[in-house]
């Protein structure tokens, strides 16, 4: 059987690397989101941190 | 160091085993930045090199490229859920919360992976012999039951609502399906070698020359994706702990919530969380 012609081949070759790229993109946009709820915390407890150090420094 | 003590909110406890967990501090996220920037540039690599440097297969043709994203991808994810099982035995071995953690990344980010293999593989499968899946075909369906497998992992945690009989259960699985993935993938290439191609044939040699050397590289650049991957996931989850009990000494012991039922290993029962 002859290989299959590159205009025939092409889109599934395509395809699996587009697979392949789109989950790791994926991977990072999930990531990203992780790291923008972290953040969020991170912004919370410097608040909280900010009001307990307040409420000590009141007489 | 007593004055520090000394000077802490009386509502907040002090620090759990700080020490200990001190010179782990950051453990994961150490170096991830250089080794993602290695990982881009020898995925970048590899990429030219598939397209551009290595000869086209003589019988499969342009649609033998595919092979070089599906095989490591496939080895990789084999490879990661026998480290899963590695990791499991540590676990059962220290009673380590942190190694089922790791262990339990390890089969998630294999698990992807695997999906990946399934999905490439099918697109193959439908270039070379004209259909998405063949189900006479061992390695294929052999490859799919340890997917099927693996799949129940995540379920059977969260089955099981006492973290450390979760921790032990999924330990105890990760090992006995650990032990199955060699044990299957031997007897599959023992008992067949007729219809799905082989790439590592020492017999045959049918990767030769270039091909070869862009299969290897193809091998390591997936297997630091993965690596690169696990320490992204772990560094996540050790500043999620980290910043709970940030949160716990910072608001006292009486406001933290009771833990969320949860498939994903219980990073609170360690005082350093996962790292």
């Amino acid at each position: 059987m002859p290989p299959l012609p590159l205009h025939t081949a092409g889109p599934y070759v395509a395809a699996a690397y587009i697979v392949f790229l789109a989950l790791i993109l994926l991977y990072v946009a999930i990531m990203a989101g992780k790291l923008s709820r972290v953040e969020r915390e991170v912004d919370e407890l410097t608040e909280l941190a900010q009001r307990l150090h307040d409420e000590r420094e009141e007489p | 160091m007593a004055d520090s003590m000394t000077s802490t909110p009386p509502r907040a406890p002090a620090p759990p085993a700080a020490s200990a967990t001190g010179r782990r501090r950051g453990l994961y996220g150490r170096n991830l930045r250089a080794l993602s920037l290695v990982t881009a540039a020898l995925v970048t690599l590899t990429l030219l090199g598939v397209f551009f440097w290595a000869p086209n297969d003589a019988y499969l043709g342009f649609l033998q490229k595919i092979f070089y994203v599906h095989v490591p991808l496939a080895i990789v994810t084999l490879c990661g859920f026998i480290a899963g099982g590695v990791m499991a035995i540590a676990h059962l071995r220290t009673r380590d919360p942190r190694w089922d953690m790791r262990s339990y990344v390890a089969i998630h980010i294999s698990l992807v992976f695997g999906v990946a293999v399934l999905i490439t593989g099918s697109i193959w499968a439908k270039g070379a012999w004209g259909h998405w899946w063949v189900w006479d075909e061992p390695t294929l369906v052999s490859f799919l039951l340890i997917m099927l497998l693996y799949a129940t992992y995540q379920p059977m945690r969260f089955a099981i609502e006492d973290p450390e009989r979760q921790a032990r259960a999924a330990s105890v699985f990760a090992i006995t399906a650990g032990v199955f993935v060699p044990i299957n993938f031997a007897i599959v290439r023992l008992s067949t070698a007729y219809v799905h191609p082989r790439t590592l044939d020492n017999i045959s040699g049918n990767l030769p020359g270039r091909m070869q050397v862009v299969f290897w590289l193809a091998l390591l650049s997936v297997t630091l994706l993965w690596v690169t991957l696990w320490r992204y996931e772990m560094a996540s989850k050790h500043a999620t702990a980290q910043l709970r009990r940030l949160r716990r000494l910072l608001a006292g012991d009486e406001s933290e919530a009771p833990p969320r039922r949860s498939a994903a290993p219980s990073v609170t029962t360690s005082p350093g969380g996962v790292g």
